[in-house]
């Protein structure tokens, strides 16, 4: 918004107030408050071609004890259940499966990340987000909110990363 | 060359000895930044009814650990799990005066898994987790009154003491206390501590004359198995103590061979007597404290057992009671006298065996002074109190009136080092003084007055410790700092023998606390008549969940909240605008239950108190209370 709309805008704001009536009041802060909303999506359109949800790179491994992984040809349903328990217990409150949340969704991550970049993020989150490229725009792209280190073992990372193949 | 270069870098490496080559004060007590100290210090809180936790050499302080007060900084006492922790026959007590903690050991030697400490006014001994630097366990002691000799262990941690400072009517009665002399009883209380849960169970109380049961300390080596108590007010007076308690020339130490006793005991000797006191135990797995109202002593006349119990005379008013390190010496410090007391076991063994008693207490002998001393330290200092021992055979006594630490040897009863203190030093802690093997490096002196050290901080001043290096010959004062609450005595033990076993979190998954919601799924709102149950969990940076409305004015609302985080110093806090009681701080994998009782109609936001990511501002949500009357439905929501 210029500076001369603004001005304008006051004065037409001013000249209300001045005519009197409380609705009146109401749509001038309803109207700029939507001229603002629509600035913000226009800028997040911008800083979405640069979200992390947007890169796909399956070769990088990410930082962090997990070197490499085999994945079997099918999921392992038994350790696919083992792990739904403990993604229940300890990501769900900022993971929802399927959507987004205060977290990514895991659905379908592992058409963009490595299995060894998935689990260095559950398992080493602080070096991540310091390290590597991936999870540091992640952080950025949500808020700053960092993802908890919930203290798993590798073996049950990789339990809830046979889930995320369910998914 | 190339050794003196070594020589040079070993005393700037971080693991080196700093102190060996290090010329000055501030070295030797500099703890670099990112290094430990050397030793754990758990010096008592004394009127704060809490236990501080400082580091050694530096003086730095890590915590303090609330046992017998509530503790607005964590909730301790106002949440639903731990008020029971505070119970005793009297109802809530929130506050006491917390002196002597100690150690628990095995064979003479700190075993660092939990420290004891006794509730002075209303009598209490508590045991404290040192995994978790939790209070763990609280029991009253019934029949007492001022749990002062206390709360001392024995060298395998069977027993667990607890002295009365003032006689009492046992049971309690209505008399003139005029009627004092005869008639009130001292209570000596044994403790048993199971040996793997640290479980305490009062097992006995022996009844003693109606002395003032000062301090103890238990016997070790040789002496295992015996107890001693010094004893003021053998007058048994009742009125202006100052002056008719300090007639005599000589009051007692009392011996309890607490194994005969044990004995006694166990062949089904003594006798049950009513009794209300509180037990109180908290469970790591609940996260909850349980509180239990016993209805029963076993008490324990000291004439009926012969052999068990002696009086060794002692100048005047003893107040300290110490055994050194072998077991064979016991030292009474006579607050009035100037000289200090050393008592020989082996002298004692022989009188008792030789039958040379001089008299009867109450029908308890009392043996002939001469008989029972080894000698005595002529230091002409005044005021003698505490003694601790460096393991090398020195014992270092602090003397109130004189404002001194000395040292002297224990063998030959000379004075080796006197140095000054600032001011009125009361106890003094070498790290494991009280035990078979001190670690004789360094001692701190509790002082009572601190003026002139620090900055005024108007008239009322923090209590100063002096901590001084006793490795060579002459001690030296290295550093003064200040310490929380009024300390009697601390308990010192190496770094290296809890830090390893220190727990870092609790596992959601051993989590059984009857309200914790441990998957998110599990977060709810109940209501049951005008109680609501919030089940609430957080992790960085939101609540779950953080929206909710139909509450009522009137309504007594739970907040059952769960720390889901599974991080090492990862605690959130709780805070509710109006709540009147206090905030909650929860650890990882935690839960922690806060009662709120909106009284105004509105919205009110509550919000987490501790800083953990740079969304905490954002870490808050709000709670709609309608009127009392109102039909508008229970509901809750996150992300909605």
């Amino acid at each position: 918004m210029s500076t001369i709309e603004k001005t304008m805008l006051l004065l037409f704001g001013i000249l209300l107030t001045a005519c009197g009536g409380t609705p009146e009041k109401k749509e001038k802060f309803t109207y700029e408050r939507t001229k603002t909303e629509k600035k913000v999506e226009a800028e997040d359109q911008v800083a979405e071609d640069k979200a992390a949800k947007d890169i796909t790179d399956l070769d990088n491994k990410g930082v962090g004890p997990v070197k490499n992984v085999a994945l079997g040809a099918g999921v392992d349903q038994a350790m696919a259940r083992a792990g739904k328990e403990l993604f229940k217990s300890k990501c769900m409150l900022c993971h929802k499966p399927d959507k987004k949340f205060i977290g990514p969704a895991p659905q379908g991550v592992l058409d963009r990340r490595s299995p060894e970049w998935v689990m260095n993020m559950i398992l080493n989150p602080e070096v991540m987000v310091k390290e590597d490229p991936i999870a540091k725009q992640l952080l950025m792209d949500y808020n700053g909110s960092p993802m908890a280190n919930q203290g798993l073992t590798e073996e049950e990372a990789r339990k809830i990363l046979e889930y995320f193949r369910t998914l | 060359m190339a050794v003196m270069f070594s020589g040079c870098n070993n005393s700037k490496s971080p693991n080196g000895n700093r102190g060996a080559l290090a010329s000055t004060a501030a070295e030797k007590v500099y703890v670099p930044p990112g290094e430990h100290d050397e030793f754990y210090a758990f010096f008592s809180g004394g009127y704060s009814g809490n236990l501080t936790v400082y580091g050694l050499p530096s003086g730095r302080m890590f915590k303090e650990i609330p046992v017998f007060s509530q503790f607005p900084t964590n909730g301790y006492g106002y949440s639903e799990e731990t008020k029971p922790m505070l119970n005793t026959s009297h109802g809530f007590i929130p506050w006491d005066d917390l002196h002597h903690p100690d150690i628990s050991q095995t064979n003479g030697k700190l075993d660092g898994r939990w420290i004891f400490v006794n509730g002075n006014n209303t009598p209490r001994i508590a045991r404290i987790d040192l995994k978790t630097f939790e209070t763990d366990e609280i029991i009253e002691v019934p029949n007492s009154a001022g749990n002062h000799s206390s709360s001392f262990v024995t060298e395998n941690t069977e027993y667990v003491v607890a002295g009365t400072r003032f006689s009492v009517p046992v049971p309690q009665k209505d008399i003139s206390i005029k009627e004092y002399k005869g008639n009130f009883k001292g209570a000596l209380s044994f403790i048993e501590v199971a040996p793997e849960t640290g479980r305490m169970n009062l097992k006995f109380q022996i009844m003693m004359p109606g002395f003032d049961y000062d301090l103890s300390h238990p016997g070790r080596g040789k002496s295992h198995g015996w107890f001693f108590f010094t004893t003021y007010n053998t007058e048994e007076a009742n009125t202006l103590l100052e002056v008719n308690a300090s007639q005599n020339d000589k009051d007692f130490i009392a011996a309890v061979n607490w194994k005969k006793i044990e004995e006694y005991i166990n062949n089904g000797g003594g006798t049950k007597m009513p009794a209300e006191y509180a037990h109180n135990v908290y469970d790591h797995s609940t996260h909850s404290a349980k509180s239990t109202i016993k209805k029963e002593v076993l008490t324990v006349d000291p004439t009926k057992v012969p052999g068990a119990v002696f009086l060794l005379p002692t100048p005047k008013s003893p107040h300290g009671c110490d055994v050194d390190p072998t077991g064979k010496y016991i030292i009474g410090n006579g607050k009035l006298s100037a000289d200090l007391t050393i008592h020989s076991f082996d002298k004692m063994i022989a009188a008792i065996e030789a039958e040379k008693f001089d008299g009867n207490a109450y029908g308890i002998p009392i043996l002939k002074f001469e008989d029972v001393l080894a000698g005595q330290v002529k230091s002409g200092g005044l005021g003698p109190l505490h003694t601790e021992f460096d393991g090398k055979g020195n014992a270092y006594t602090t003397f109130f009136i004189s404002s001194e630490l000395v040292k002297w040897n224990v063998e030959t009863r000379e004075v080796i080092d006197r140095q000054p203190n600032y001011y009125s030093v009361g106890h003094v802690m070498i790290p494991g003084g009280n035990s078979a093997a001190p670690f004789g490096k360094y001692a701190v002196a509790m002082n009572k007055i601190t003026k002139d050290r620090y900055l005024p901080t108007g008239p009322e001043l923090e209590h100063s410790a002096q901590l001084f290096d006793i490795s060579g010959e002459k001690m030296e004062l290295l550093l003064d700092f200040p310490t929380h609450g009024e300390p009697h005595y601390a308990a010192g033990i190496p770094a290296e023998i809890l830090a390893p076993k220190s727990q870092k979190i609790y596992r959601l998954e051993d989590n059984k606390h009857e309200f914790a919601a441990l998957g998110g799924d599990e977060t709810r709102v109940e209501r049951n008549g005008n109680e609501v149950h919030v089940y609430m969990s957080m992790i960085r940076s939101h609540f779950t969940p953080d929206n909710i409305e139909g509450i009522r004015v009137g309504d007594k609302v739970y907040f059952h909240i769960t720390n889901h985080e599974q991080d090492f110093d990862v605690p959130h806090g709780f805070a509710m605008i109006g709540a009147n009681n206090a905030e909650l701080l929860i650890m990882p994998g935690q839960t922690r239950t806060l009662v709120w009782e909106p009284e105004q109609v509105g919205v009110w936001p509550f919000y987490c108190t501790d800083f953990c990511s740079a969304l905490h501002q954002e870490m808050q949500g709000y709670v709609r209370v309608s009127p009392a009357n109102s039909d508008i439905k229970l509901s809750w929501s996150l992300g909605e």
